[in-house]
């Protein structure tokens, strides 16, 4: 199986290198050959598990707790501007 | 004897009886870290001075006449567990200067339970491997053999441990991470059911799997650490509500009568040495009363199939904060492991690709879950190898994609089934390498297999083996 | 251009911004308006490494009361999902949201022309930071980031503007009745996204199940008026294109209120791929009978069931009824003073007529006061009291003296005072204006 590497990179905001591409084009497909032995396996009428713990119904009382600071909020960021994230200018798509 | 020697229990009761002081464990310990991290590199980040500190509150605290359960005692954190105000890098240049703004829930217990905490330990980036080789700041040595990987991702926490840097050291472990290092470098590595140990401030790789753990050098020190992290936590929805126990209480309940399974194929392709080691463990439970039965559990080789689905998907999602904007830096910091990940995750979650792949993984995963759920009608625990080999040499993981898959292949049912599971070092290799077992219980028996454990444990006392540095 | 020959059919996504007072997914306060940026973040709305969700059970009975409001069926079985894509008002690079299993699903709300209008969904997920434009950067307030969203997905029933705004403003007030959104459009609480297209005008009924090949997607309105003219002008352009024997193309617009015209903002080539997956992080949700009937019979009385009642029940005509139950608090405060004046034999019809007729100030003016008030015919105006506040700032800024003086010790000079505020209220009850004055004049 061969992936658009270039459309999955796109999905995924990853930037890659040329020469990324190519080798990553052969270690995925070596990987979906490996995955795709699940296949031999029936699952017709199997219910799929997203979680083991079987739990349900958890949820949290509608509370306020007290937040970061403004400046703990921005503490880890390059750059900032009056108490704000800055970043180059995006347009709204 | 140094004090960075003891085990946790051993420290306790001096500590008690005044022998000594947490700061004197605690300066012994950094004594140690100095003398062998240029060798080993074990840690990310070495906290030294707020370690002598929380160490000389500690001995204030017991001068008053106050216990807790870990109060100063020397340990390691690895570097996935946020830290308040203490560089937190998950082993990637994407995080190389994050200071989290608050504590893991894990962070926040060991603290109120009087731990001394002297660093975070190196990992495979992101806890991306069984190597510790992915790490962005240079791969951990096995202390055993320095030309050899200490396994991973807890790789770091699991070289602290056996090389007496610290007491014990907390890990995690999605399928393997604990297990398998502490396996390769023999030190005792639990891995709790899932969601015994809140996941809150753990840097996520596998949503539905990350489980965190401890590793120490004895089992006692398993369960001690235990008591402290496992209970619900508010912050973590997928934590267990059942009530908490006393992990210690039944270590040394009889095993008589107590069934194990063993199943084939749990021995396929692995090392010789490793299966007569394993099957010598089992004649020494014999003897105290086990009863050895012969199962047959799925296939762990479509458990490598169903890991690889699930956790490449989580983690193209879970990776997908790091853009640079809020904390770090940005995604081209990634190194190739995570982008593999992100690239196979990101494609069978694509628009066409969702059935074949993860939904398909899921539905092999509760047919895995159901497998496990027949077993233990039958048995009491399941008794297997932890790794294929013994630890391999430096290098090996370069280039394939498939390196942590293959060396956790006997630890992934078990992590797919969200099972608790404990390495235990059986003996050692004629290269002088520590071999390890793995003993799998159903859902919340962390107090079993910490028996049959510590009964096999003070029968062979391999821990008292110590790594020649 | 026989502007009959085509029929519009319109389906509508509208997000409501529930008003709890914690944000979706985790315990920081939802406010967001005129707040100072980021002071409302914690490691679970900023999107942390490490952080964890955990669900807000008040955000999501009230999502399942819109759905009962909107007569849908709740189902026993609901989860989360991962919606992945990236945007930098989207921290975690993935929005926790409901795609195949969302909370309620086939309703339906009637319109006035008494045709029934599809309900396809009602879910629960969290909204995004806010990105404030400047020339050349973007600054970023995670603020509202995790704050709790309803989204209400219609069918596309609609067949021309007037049944969408009559849906929007029913939808906003069934929101305000159940009292779990302000549903204020400036502050952004609803938004509202029209998918339009056009089918030829037939009589024949089998063309109308069959939906047109394309549809266009309007985003981010913030005002029914600018959903009434993005709708017109995109019947128009659509329309034109139809004309010319070509399709119009899939694609979402945005509403340009200074061209007055919608504009491209990206071609759908491919449609969005979100790679949506349960969100490990949370458990499922399973609803079990006795809870769903439960949280049914906590349902306060809708709109529609209120005015057939008030008209019934206080005999009063279907315009004064609609007037009365327009607002919740209106139809409240007319129910307590009938309460009150029925001891007092004043008529429902009575009081409705003042409630009507004058503005009367709810909150300063109890309906015991009210009932006072038409008892014995005093006529005395009650005056609104943020109006004489307003009055008496100005009036005691413009008259230094006056005030100084009455501080000194004059207090003869608040008769003064009172005279120029009553310049302002000529039957304004002097013992109300006096203790107020009395109180600013002390701070």
């Amino acid at each position: 199986m061969k992936i658009n590497v270039l459309h999955v990179a796109k999905l995924a905001n990853l930037p890659l290198k040329n020469e990324e591409i190519k080798k990553l084009e052969e270690q995925l497909s070596e990987t979906l050959t490996y995955i795709e032995k699940l296949n031999s396996i029936n699952t017709e009428n199997i219910e799929p598990t997203s979680q083991v713990t079987g739990l349900e119904n958890v949820a949290r009382e509608d509370e306020p707790k007290p937040s970061l600071s403004q400046e703990e909020a921005l503490s880890n960021t390059k750059s900032q501007h009056n108490g704000l994230f800055k970043i180059k200018a995006v347009f709204d798509v | 004897m140094n004090l960075n020697q003891l085990t946790i229990k051993e420290a306790k009761e001096g500590l008690k009886n005044k022998k000594f002081s947490s700061v004197d464990l605690t300066q012994d310990c950094l004594k140690r870290i100095k003398e062998i991290e240029p060798k080993l590199n074990a840690f990310v980040t070495i906290t030294e001075k707020e370690a002598l500190s929380q160490a000389k509150k500690a001995d204030d605290m017991i001068a008053n006449g106050d216990d807790l359960p870990l109060l100063g005692i020397p340990i390691s954190i690895k570097d996935n567990f946020c830290t308040l105000g203490v560089k937190t890098t998950a082993s990637s240049k994407v995080l190389e200067n994050f200071i989290p703004p608050y504590n893991a829930t894990v962070v926040e217990k060991l603290n109120n339970a009087g731990a001394v905490t002297l660093g975070k330990t190196n990992m495979d980036a992101w806890a991306h491997g069984s190597s510790t080789e992915t790490s962005d700041f240079g791969s951990t040595k096995n202390p055993w053999n320095l030309k050899r990987l200490p396994g991973g991702s807890s790789g770091g926490a699991a070289a602290s441990v056996s090389s007496d840097e610290v007491l014990a050291g907390i890990g995690s472990e999605t399928a393997g991470s604990i297990r398998q290092p502490a396996s390769w470098c023999g030190a005792v590595g639990l891995k709790p059911t899932y969601g015994r140990v809140s996941r809150y401030g753990v840097i996520a790789m596998a949503s539905s799997l990350d489980s965190p753990g401890p590793i120490t050098k004895t089992v006692e020190d398993s369960a001690l650490i235990l008591n402290v992290l496992a209970g619900q936590d508010d912050k973590d929805a997928t934590t267990s509500p059942r009530k908490t126990e006393d992990h210690t209480k039944d270590l040394s309940k009889s095993i008589k009568g107590l069934r194990i399974g063993i199943s084939e194929d749990y021995f396929k392709g692995i090392y010789r040495e490793i299966t007569e080691d394993v099957q010598n463990a089992l004649k020494v439970l014999e003897k105290q009363g086990a009863i050895i039965k012969n199962i047959k559990l799925f296939d762990p080789q479509y458990a490598i199939a169903v890991y690889t689905i699930l956790q490449r998907a989580e983690v193209s999602s879970n990776l997908a904060r790091y853009d640079g904007i809020r904390y770090g830096n940005d995604r081209s910091y990634f190194g190739e492991e995570a982008k593999r990940r992100i690239m196979l995750g990101t494609y069978t979650l694509s628009a066409g690709y969702y059935d074949a792949y993860y939904k398909k993984a899921q539905q092999v995963r509760t047919l895995i879950v159901k497998d496990f759920n027949q077993a233990f009608k039958d048995v009491d625990v399941v008794i297997a190898p932890t790794s294929p080999s013994t630890a391999l040499f430096a290098g090996s993981s370069e280039d394939n994609p498939m390196f942590g898959e293959l060396a956790d292949v006997l630890v992934e049912p078990s992590s797919i089934a969200g099972l608790p599971g404990i390495n235990i070092t059986c003996g050692f290799s004629k290269e002088d390498l520590p071999i390890g077992m793995q003993i799998i219980g159903p859902q919340l028996a962390e107090s079993l297999i910490l028996n049959v454990a510590y009964k096999y444990e003070q029968e062979t006392q391999f821990y008292k083996q110590r790594p020649k540095l | 251009m026989n502007s009959n020959k085509y029929q519009p059919v319109i389906g509508l996504e509208v997000h409501v911004e529930l008003k709890t007072k914690s944000k979706m997914f985790c315990s920081c306060k939802a406010e967001y308006f005129g707040q100072k940026p980021n002071i409302n973040t914690c490691p679970v709305c900023l999107g942390l490494p490490g952080a964890l969700p955990v669900p807000n059970k008040k955000a999501i009975e009230w999502c399942i009361m819109i759905g009962f409001a909107l007569n849908c069926q709740v189902s026993n079985f609901s989860k989360f999902d991962r919606k992945n894509y990236f945007y930098p008002d989207l921290p975690k690079g993935y929005q926790i949201s409901q795609y195949d299993e969302p909370f309620c699903i086939n309703g339906s709300i009637k319109l006035s022309n008494n045709k029934s209008v599809g309900i396809r969904r009602v879910h629960m997920e969290e909204d995004t930071g806010k990105l404030i434009h400047q020339e050349n950067s973007t600054l970023i307030d995670f603020n509202r980031s995790g704050v709790p969203l309803v989204e209400i997905v219609t069918e596309p029933d609609f067949e021309s503007v007037e049944e969408v705004v009559e849906y929007l403003k029913k939808l906003q007030q069934i929101v305000r009745y159940l009292g779990v959104s302000d549903a204020d459009m400036e502050k952004g609480n609803m938004r509202l996204e029209p998918n339009i297209s056009l089918r030829e005008n037939t009589t024949n009924t089998t063309n109308k199940q069959i939906l047109p090949i394309y549809k266009v997607e309007v985003k981010n309105i913030n005002s029914f008026r600018f959903v009434e003219k993005a709708i017109e002008y995109e019947i128009k352009r659509q329309s034109g294109i139809l004309n010319q024997g070509k399709n119009p193309i899939q694609e979402t617009r945005g509403w340009d209120e200074n061209k007055q015209k919608t504009v491209s903002q990206r071609i759908k080539e491919e449609a969005q791929d979100y790679r949506y997956f349960p969100e490990p992080d949370i458990p499922p949700l399973r609803f079990i009978n006795s809870q769903i009937s439960n949280l049914k019979s906590q349902m306060p009385e809708l709109p529609t069931d209120k005015l057939i009642r008030f008209q019934k029940e206080y005999q009063l005509s279907k315009y004064d009824a609609e007037i009365l139950t327009r607002e919740k608090e209106t139809a409240d405060y007319f129910e307590e003073s009938v309460r009150i004046g029925k001891l007092q034999k004043v008529s429902p019809k009575q009081i409705a007529n003042i409630l009507i007729n004058k503005k009367v100030d709810f909150k300063n003016i109890l309906p015991a006061k009210l009932i006072k008030g038409i008892v014995f015919s005093i006529k005395i105006d009650f005056v609104d009291k943020s109006k004489l506040r307003k009055i008496i700032q100005n009036v005691l800024l413009k008259n230094q003296k006056a005030v100084n003086d009455y501080k000194n010790g004059k207090i003869q000079a608040i008769g003064f005072l009172i005279g120029k505020v009553k310049q302002h209220f000529p039957k304004g009850d002097t013992n109300q204006i006096k203790s107020t004055l009395e109180k600013h004049l002390k701070t």
